[in-house]
């Protein structure tokens, strides 16, 4: 992914995934807990809702634990 | 005023904590043992003359001056090199005493030019006070003999010629360092300057050459100062007790009449100086015995490199234009504030309250950061401010509160000498750092270990009389796989300091953290593939930081500035808990701060999420505090980060940025990305000392005032809070922080101050770390260390003693995964970045200073191997070009490079090193990775096409409109 253009979301999702690679190795439930906390705390909202948006047309791109949290966070 | 004066007790203060007693003069002292006559002397207030002793360095006893009598003792023996005893009955003046003296200095004098009224050390020379202070009336060698002072010998001495002839012994004048001169005929060889290079600075710059009568200072193999390894430290200059070495500005101004105690605005370091003045001209920069970061040393920049606050490109007049393809109108400072003030509130109205920000500067003091920081919450609305440590040490926040609960390195720089290993990551310390690597070095040479973690060989691995126990030259982007095997060696070889683990961290977690590392895929043998290092190496370095007494690290932004840097913070954390390396003097974790504020501009609420004291914006409790002291409702939400701002710039929804010092445009990634950012943008506010790079796409300008023209309090990398003195009035006409109220009021929002003292009374009103602070404080004690407050009313050098700020340490689990920018075919090398000693950030002081005659330009430093495949030779053009772009820049053929990395500074803005580097980012907080690039380099003509736009651009963006004169009638 060319990240050198921040052509949005891609440059969201792939920061999100990259915070995701933090806590994947925390196993499954503090992963999604910890992803969802961290994007909650440095994300403003219109970073947030652009994710959301995402999400909600399919959240293409996004791993796994990371769209759990995404979905988690939305809520 | 007057100037400061300080006490020389002429040898060092004796550590020790038993006491003796002896009579001087009849009178009855307690001293430290070990502590010599000289000094015990003086503490009564009784200056034994002297002059080859200074307190700087250890005794000498050459110059025979402070020679005294014991009772019981044969001789006369010297006063500095004599410890005092028990008991012992000491006499510092009687005729045989003086007697003695007389002749000494009679001697020394008999081989000294007479040109006192002239000279530039008149007022300031401690030979003349020594020849006053043992009465010297007469000197009967006269001056015909054999010297060192005079260009030829008189006729007399000319054997067969009438004609003077060439006095062998004589030599020129040295001036080619630009601070200052060596005049070897005042010379009286008391090596006091040879000691303060070996001693304080510790770069064994300097020797005497010779013996006896053609003993001489000598830089290096007897070269130029500018010639030798000299760095221009000036410890030489300080030491000196004549005018051999004097500073430039001493001899074309004259000696200063007083002086003001002030803080270095350069490195996270935090000298103090005596800022030295003849009425509003600075005459010299001096350092303070007294600062606690620096104990009375300094590095190049601090000590010489003020003149850009006289340079003809500081800009001292607001300036305004609609676009910025216009050239800058001068305008008054109301016209600037109101134009800018309309800009911004037009912005919101069509954009909405979120569309605009601010970045506050980690040059200035903590006041004006407040003050900035204020206006964007309670003045525009929003959270959307950030700061340079965004692109710096924000990992170091992140990681650090996490494991340990503050925002914040451990210990104070004293605590490096009882430091038995000190590992250092990704930091250059003699570049980056001078006076405290003076300080480490000083601490190796007594016998302590060093490990350094870095792709480089930098100067600190090899130099004299130091040598690293174990280099580890990772290939940049592997620190988590490097501290990750360390730990691992620590783990399953049994060296974990267990009984500090039970007490003080969390036992499961590190039960967890401990089966992670210790998995096989984590050995040094496994990682060896990715990081490069030779697994026995890695071994050794892990064992000797477990087990070789007190373990310090250090690091720099070769560990933040990478996606992974927040886990990299970690797993140094990790690594301090698991050897038991916190809470007392002499281990820790210490990160080294660039900027001279950027602690303090972190401290201070700069970022976007945090309130002042690192409180999230999300709490209510917090968020009330501020409310009701402020009187406005505040945002909940974080705002944008800076990489986040640019971004947002881009898509349309922020459009007003106003910048206090920071060249967000040459020190953030991807140059082209900020470019269309700013481009993008409605009203840039550029607040600064220069037309810097970003001020090319402002449309505001507000001029800055330097730290010699404001008052305020900068806070060091130590945590350590100390004051900035004004001592002229700002050539601007505003200190920074009244800039910020004018332009608050201006857009309906006024703060009331009068003083910044107030300002940091609301500071401490609301932040508990910083309540115990006021200036009355800091005029009384000179410096607290945050924490401050009713706990630790004078602050707190080390944390974390009886356990940590948020209870149980927390061991966190430290994945290595390698960064998305690759080596490939088309990019086989990676680009690293950093600075160097005489240069500092962008540059945009130094640059402005007559430090560009040891760095006039970036160069690109590589291994001749990688030269050699290209057909590069040592001093060519170079394109060098990564995935962002390109730029052209010239070789330096060096083995420090591990073949495959290449590295350079960035700070000139020709060379556009920013250009090349990518918008990865750390995953926690987006600091920029501008340790890895993957770039090809290729022979190159000159210039790229982008380089020539770029100088273009700025030449048109730099022009200032003529004011208009009104024609006559």
């Amino acid at each position: 992914m060319d990240t050198h253009t921040s052509t949005s979301p891609d440059r969201l999702i792939y920061m999100a995934n990259q915070i995701g690679d933090f806590f994947n190795s925390q196993g499954h439930d503090h992963a999604v807990a910890g992803i969802a906390e961290h994007i909650k705390k440095f994300w403003d909202p219109r970073m947030r809702k652009k994710i959301f948006e995402h999400l909600d047309a399919g959240g293409a791109g996004l791993k796994p634990n990371v769209l759990q949290a995404i979905a988690l966070l939305k809520k | 005023m007057s100037l400061v004066h300080e006490i020389d007790f002429g040898t060092p203060r004796s550590k020790s904590e038993k006491m003796v007693t002896l009579t001087i003069d009849g009178q009855s002292v307690s001293v430290p043992e070990g502590t010599s006559i000289m000094r015990a002397a003086m503490e009564m207030g009784t200056q034994i003359p002297k002059l080859c002793a200074t307190d700087m360095v250890d005794a000498f006893g050459s110059c025979r001056l402070c020679l005294v009598e014991i009772e019981g003792r044969a001789g006369t023996p010297s006063s500095c090199t004599t410890p005092a005893m028990e008991g012992l009955v000491v006499h510092t003046q009687n005729e045989r005493l003086a007697k003695l003296r007389k002749g000494v200095m009679e001697l020394y004098i008999s081989d000294h030019p007479l040109d006192c009224l002239t000279c530039a050390a008149n007022g300031d020379c401690e030979l003349q006070d020594m020849a006053g202070a043992v009465g010297l009336r007469d000197v009967r060698y006269g001056y015909d003999g054999e010297n060192h002072v005079f260009a030829k010998n008189g006729p007399k001495h000319t054997h067969n010629s009438p004609e003077a002839c060439e006095n062998d012994h004589w030599m020129a004048k040295d001036e080619s360092n630009p601070y200052f001169t060596y005049d070897p005929s005042k010379c009286i060889v008391c090596s006091r300057c040879v000691r303060a290079c070996e001693e304080v600075q510790g770069t064994f710059a300097l020797t005497i050459s010779g013996r006896g009568f053609e003993s001489r200072v000598s830089p290096g193999m007897s070269e130029s100062f500018l010639g030798s390894e000299c760095v221009s430290c000036g410890a030489c200059v300080q030491a000196c007790p004549t005018a051999t070495l004097t500073e430039k500005a001493v001899i074309e101004i004259g000696q200063p009449e007083h002086s003001a105690v002030t803080t270095c605005a350069y490195c996270g370091v935090g000298c103090t100086f005596k800022a030295e003045m003849r009425g509003e001209e600075l005459v010299r920069m001096v350092p303070y015995k007294d600062g606690k970061a620096n104990r009375g040393h300094s590095c190049v920049k601090g000590r010489f490199a003020w003149g850009y606050a006289n340079h003809k490109e500081r800009i001292l007049n607001p300036m305004i234009r609609e676009k910025i393809t216009d050239p800058w109108q001068e305008v008054s400072w109301d016209e600037a504030f109101n134009f800018a003030a309309k800009k911004f509130k037009g912005i919101q109205a069509k954009h909405g309250r979120d569309s605009i920000g601010g970045i506050t500067s980690s040059r200035c003091t903590n006041e004006e950061v407040f003050v900035v920081q204020k206006l964007i919450r309670a003045g525009f609305g929003n959270n959307n401010v950030d700061t340079c440590a965004r692109v710096c040490h924000s990992p170091t926040g992140y990681g650090l509160s996490s494991t340990f609960g503050t925002s914040a390195g451990t210990q104070d720089f004293d605590s490096v000498e009882d430091t038995d290993v000190v590992m250092i990551i990704g930091a250059n310390p003699t570049d980056g750092h001078p006076v405290f690597a003076s300080r480490l070095k000083k601490r190796l040479r007594a016998g302590a270990k060093l490990i350094v973690v870095d792709p480089r060989k930098t100067d600190i691995v090899r130099s004299a009389h130091i040598e690293a126990q174990h280099h580890l030259p990772l290939m940049p982007g592997t620190n988590v796989a490097v501290l990750t095997a360390l730990a691992h060696v620590i783990v399953t070889e049994g060296l974990a300091d267990e009984a500090f683990i039970r007490e003080r961290c969390d036992w499961s977690e590190f039960e967890d953290w401990a089966a992670f590392v210790a998995q096989p895929n984590h050995s040094p043998e496994a990682t060896a593939i990715m990081t490069g290092v030779d697994p026995k190496e890695l071994r050794a370095a892990a064992r000797l930081f477990a087990t070789g007494g007190n373990g310090a690290i250090y690091y720099g932004l070769g560990v933040t500035e990478h996606s992974q840097g927040s886990t990299t913070v970690i797993a140094i954390a990790n690594l301090a808990m698991v050897t038991g390396n916190i809470g007392r003097p002499g281990v820790g974790v210490n990160p080294l701060r660039g900027q001279n504020n950027v602690q303090g501009s972190c401290d201070m609420g700069s970022f976007p999420h945090e309130l002042p004291g690192y409180r999230h914006i999300s709490g209510d409790a917090v968020r009330e505090t501020f409310e009701s002291m402020w009187n406005v409702k505040l945002n909940p939400e974080p705002g944008l980060r800076i990489p986040n701002m640019f971004d947002a710039a881009t898509e349309g929804t922020f459009m007003g940025l106003y910048v206090q010092g920071e060249d967000i445009l040459q020190s953030d990634p991807n140059t082209k990305h900020v470019v269309a950012a700013l481009s993008a943008m409605e009203c840039v506010i550029v607040h600064d000392l220069f037309l810097n790079e970003t001020a090319n796409y402002a449309h505001v300008f507000f001029p800055g005032s330097t730290f010699l023209e404001k008052n305020g309090t900068f806070t060091n990398a130590e945590r350590r809070i100390q004051r900035v003195r004004k001592v002229m009035s700002p050539k601007n006409g505003l200190e920074d922080w009244e800039v910020t109220l004018g332009f608050a009021k201006a857009l309906g929002y006024e703060m009331h101050y009068n003083h910044p003292s107030e300002i940091m009374d609301e500071i401490a009103a609301l932040t508990p770390t910083f309540a115990g602070v006021s200036f009355a404080k800091l005029d009384e004690v000179g410096s607290v260390q945050w924490p401050c407050n009713e706990k630790a009313p004078l602050g707190t050098p080390i944390m974390h003693i009886d356990g940590f700020v948020r209870g149980k340490g927390k061991f966190m689990l430290t994945e290595y995964i390698a960064t998305d920018e690759r080596t490939g075919p088309r990019f086989p090398l990676l680009l690293t970045t950093g600075r160097i000693l005489s240069q500092y950030n962008v540059g945009a002081q130094t640059r402005r200073t007559e430090n560009v005659v040891w760095h006039e330009e970036d160069r690109l430093e590589l291994h001749p191997h990688d030269a050699e495949l290209r057909g590069i030779r040592d001093g060519d053009w170079v394109k060098l070009q990564s995935r962002a772009g390109e730029t052209t820049l010239r070789a330096l053929l060096t083995e420090r490079m591990a073949p495959g990395v290449v590295y350079t500074t960035f700070h000139h803005p020709t060379t556009q090193a920013n250009v090349i580097t990518t918008e990865f980012s750390d995953w926690a907080t987006n600091c920029p990775e501008y340790k890895v690039t993957a770039v090809q380099i290729s022979p190159s003509n000159g210039p790229s096409e982008w380089q020539k736009e770029y100088d273009e651009q700025a030449r048109q963006s730099r022009r200032i409109a003529m004011p208009v004169v009104e024609a006559a009638e």
